[in-house]
């Protein structure tokens, strides 16, 4: 029997994790681009002062890889150790793209991080250029295949269910890899993390300039990031917009909740600035509208009709109706896999399987073939995500996007006209931005992974079903022992990080004839271990 | 059929693969790191340990992660089965695991004494735990696991934390903690000048291997009077299929079976035991570079004799021994076992490619000077 509790606490714990993660990985996807834009600069022009920027921030993007890689390690295993019932059911299919992440992305980045770290004075510049290439591209390349294996939760194609296996099975990789969801979250998810990195470095090289400290670095630094930010930016609010209208197609019921639509309503329909959803009464206690700009923001068209979460429900009680019959013959070919009758019953209804699991839950003892009229409301009311939620964690996003953007094309517009480090209140406020696309990248997931409820892979496998038979106890040690290490983690880091920024780069050099022997001592010293070779 | 068969075993022989990767790159950092307060007495000599390995930890680190992701991808039954009954013995081996990057990064960014202890600590943990976990996961196969299956393939683990460090378990994990001990300990001879701190990790390497020719040989004699397993019936092994259609039996002994089908596969046990004989020939020669290769070699054997043992069971069920796990029917499907066979073939080579490359750009020895002068050293 599956407990609630345990459930919810995986739940938890899961999110949690993953959050956290992600707190890790957009710097390190962003920064490691940024440092090899950096870098180049300076194999390109020859000047030191270029080899000291990239030196500084990698020195930061290493404080925080090293975390990045510590949560990574928990990610690989979760779905094993809490999603066992997820795991058995779609690993033929989700396990490939997390195996071929490690093949080509991880050891790739991984590999060559310690040369890009130790390997300074060990490799020529266009050697050490190209190892960090591979750095950022292996840090992208697994960035892709996370999104490849989270797009098939998404919107699972290029996958059919195995009655002799019990299971999802894969039918066409390709089909897995391009599919539409995947690219383009891949895309919006790494470009949001190169607008994260541009932020950082504007705002600690804004944190410089404003004290009047490592003037040469910062401002350059600025520059570059700046440009590289405001290019970034702009990609990720058109891919977001892609992406809600790839997205919206195949989950109905996420796009329903971000707009908080209770009713289908005419095309083109009025668009929600600002409401009040209350999920038990399904409607709005009060709402702000613009009348007909729904329906072409998430359309691109004026008379397609939005499926509104009254038409969703409906759809999914009938559905649930058609896939208890799925699950039953399921049950029969586990003990008799020879069934002719079983087989044909299951492929009369197999399209709806995922749904009849989802009455699972209400149904008596957890067993569909008890589920009443009731069950089958209640489950189907299921179908719908947290509203409120995410109606606002989706606005919130937003915001922090188009308030990038407007830091952003400031930015670039001082930083061009030079005047940037004269413009005390900008340099105060810079700073200040550091936090805000870290909060747009969380609440990035918060909507797409709560938006996908109830469902761990969209239409086929519910939430509720997929965790691990736990005890509550097992849970709670877990989850509380997640929750200190990771406190202690992020003091630590955050420590560190504070340090080395206050402590700014290693004596820089402003003139750019510095290449006398002090200098070339200095570097040597900047690099790890030479061997007398 | 035959050529879902084909994939089957070469999937099994490539698992074998990976956990010999793993325990041999990983171990020997683990070995680094658990022998680090013991190795190194003073700040410096410990900073010298570390940055043998500094340049490459991560990369080698990448055996575990792809471990997990190649399991989930080949063998997703075991991935959920094992990963969730063995919850606690995971939660172990996580919590210890993602400390070791932030002792590696973190430890020499603060002068302070107490802060580079806490962290020192840290690594000597996060080298052990692992290890230990790693063979006692190993140990508790051939001993059996407590698991079944509800109709929808459910898993349901029955047994408690502590039933799974029995004494045979615990064995195997020491047997890999000592054989981590030993590349470590030869990794640090490779890597370092003749010195207390070489001393020192030739000990360390040289118990590492003596502890782990007696507990092989234990071990050998153990498994050989174990409760095996054996299948009475069941599907032929080229079909797909769950662990639900099938009729196993524990017998005594059954362990040897493959054994005594076919003798030949005594020679595997037998490549343990020459690289473990004459690695400790060439630790005692001051052969360092030898006797890490001939370390490595150990462990394919010690690997490998456990893989003979139990194939084609992974996991064997001990309270439902007919829900067992094998080869034949926790494996992935046959078109999943082809792409990712493709990725591996393409992949794999360049991986081995430009690690060597990467050992090759930092060879040379790790100094006390070299350490001391540069101030970004781990």
């Amino acid at each position: 029997m599956i407990n609630d509790t345990v459930v919810e606490l995986s739940r938890l714990q899961f999110a949690a994790t993953a959050l956290y993660h992600f707190l890790f990985v957009p710097l390190t996807l962003g920064l490691t681009f940024l440092l090899a834009v950096m870098e180049t600069v300076y194999v390109i022009t020859g000047k030191k002062i270029y080899r000291e920027i990239t030196q500084f921030w990698s020195g930061l993007f290493l404080i925080n890889f090293a975390l990045g890689v510590a949560t990574g390690l928990t990610m690989e295993f979760e779905f094993g150790t809490n999603w066992s019932f997820y795991s058995g059911f779609v690993g033929d299919i989700f396990g490939a793209p997390l195996a071929i992440e490690g093949l080509m992305a991880f050891f790739m980045e991984s590999t060559f991080i310690g040369l890009m770290a130790f390997g300074w004075d060990r490799l020529s510049k266009a050697q050490h250029l190209a190892v960090t290439y591979l750095v950022a591209l292996g840090s992208n390349f697994s960035a892709l295949w996370i999104l490849v294996a989270n797009g098939f939760m998404q919107n699972p194609q290029g996958a059919a269910f195995n009655p002799v296996t019990m299971r999802m099975e894969l039918t066409s990789l390709g089909s897995l890899i391009f599919s539409e969801d995947a690219q383009t979250k891949f895309v919006h998810t790494s470009i949001a993390g190169y607008v994260t990195a541009a932020i950082f470095v504007t705002g600690v090289s804004a944190y410089y300039m404003l004290r009047g400290r490592h003037m040469e670095i910062a401002k350059r630094s600025f520059r570059m990031a700046s440009l590289f930010g405001v290019l970034s930016v702009a990609g990720v609010i058109t891919l977001g917009d892609a992406l809600g209208f790839v997205g919206g197609h195949a989950q109905p019921s996420k796009l329903a909740a971000m707009e908080a639509m209770w009713q289908t309503e005419k095309a083109p329909a009025p668009f929600n600035i600002a409401t009040w959803p209350v999920q038990g009464e399904q409607r709005n206690a009060w709402s702000i509208q613009i009348p007909y700009v729904l329906t072409p923001l998430l359309t691109h068209t004026l008379d397609t009709t939005v499926p509104g979460i009254d038409q969703i429900e409906a759809d999914a009680a009938r559905r649930i109706k058609n896939g208890i019959p799925a699950v039953e013959a399921l049950k029969v070919l586990s003990g008799d896999p020879a069934n002719t009758t079983a087989l044909a019953q299951f492929n009369a209804h197999k399209d709806d399987l995922g749904y009849g699991f989802l009455v699972k839950r209400y149904a008596k003892e957890q067993n569909v073939s008890n589920a009443t009229g009731d069950d089958i409301v209640r489950a189907s009311k299921d179908a719908i995500p947290n509203v409120f939620t995410i109606f606002w964690v989706f606005r919130a996003m937003v915001a922090c996007g188009l308030l990038m953007l407007a830091y952003f094309v400031i930015s670039v517009i001082l930083s061009l006209r030079g005047d940037v480090a004269r413009q005390r209140w900008f340099l105060k406020l810079a700073p200040w931005m550091i936090p805000i696309p870290f909060i747009a990248c969380e609440m990035g997931w918060v909507t797409a992974e709560v938006g996908r409820q109830p469902w761990s892979v969209f239409g086929l496998l519910p939430t509720w079903m997929s965790a691990s038979s736990h005890s509550v106890g097992y849970m709670i040690f877990s989850l509380a022992g997640f929750v200190l290490l990771y406190t202690i983690f992020a003091a630590v880091e955050i420590y560190l990080m504070v340090r080395s920024i206050r402590k700014g780069p290693e004596n820089h050099h402003t003139d750019e004839q510095g290449t006398g022997a002090a200098t070339d001592r200095e570097y040597a010293a900047l690099t790890l271990t030479k061997g007398e070779h | 059929m035959e050529l879902y068969l084909f994939f089957k075993v070469l999937w099994w022989l490539l698992l074998g693969v990976l956990l010999m990767g793993l325990a041999i790159m990983v171990g020997m950092d683990m070995g680094v790191g658990a022998l680090l307060r013991y190795v190194g007495r003073t700040d410096t000599e410990r900073r010298v340990a570390l940055n043998t390995i500094a340049p490459h930890w991560d990369g080698n680190q990448v055996w575990f992660i792809l471990g997990g992701g190649a399991i989930f991808a080949a063998f997703p039954l075991i991935y959920a089965t094992a990963f969730s009954g063995l919850y606690i013995v995971m939660l172990l081996l996580l919590w210890t695991m993602i400390v070791r990057p932030l002792g590696f990064e973190y430890r020499s960014k603060l002068p302070s004494p107490a802060w580079r202890n806490v962290w020192d600590w840290a690594l000597v943990v996060s080298g052990a735990v692992p290890m230990i976990v790693y063979g006692a996961g190993v140990g508790n196969m051939l001993m059996g696991v407590p698991f079944h299956f509800a109709w929808d393939l459910t898993s349901y683990y029955t047994g408690s934390f502590l039933s799974l460090l029995n004494p045979f378990a615990v064995m195997c994990g020491v047997l890999s903690l000592s054989l981590s001990a030993w590349m470590g300990g030869t990794m640090l001879m490779g890597r370092t000048e003749r010195g207390a701190l070489w001393n020192r990790a030739r000990r360390a390497a040289t118990v590492g291997g003596i502890v782990a020719i007696v507990l092989f040989t234990i071990g050998g004699v153990w498994v050989s009077h174990l409760q095996g397993y054996r299948i009475e019936h069941a599907p032929l092994p080229g079909v797909a299929q769950t662990p639900l259609q099938q009729s196993v039996v524990q017998a005594g002994g059954a362990w040897l079976d493959n054994f005594h089908a076919h003798p030949v596969l005594w020679l595997v046990p037998a490549l343990g035991y020459a690289g473990m004989i004459l690695g400790l020939l060439a630790i005692r020669a001051g052969y360092s570079v030898l006797a890490w290769w001939l370390g490595a070699l150990a462990w394919i054997g010690v690997i490998g004799t456990a893989g003979v043992s139990l194939f084609p069971f992974l996991m064997p069920s001990s309270s439902d021994p007919s829900q067992s796990l094998t080869v034949w029917n926790a494996v992935s499907s046959r078109n999943t076992l082809m792409w990712m066979t493709g990725w591996t073939v393409v992949f794999m080579p360049a991986i081995l490619a430009y690690t060597s490359w990467a050992f090759y750009v930092m060879r040379g020895k790790v100094t006390a000077d070299h350490v001391e002068s540069n101030p970004h050293a781990y």
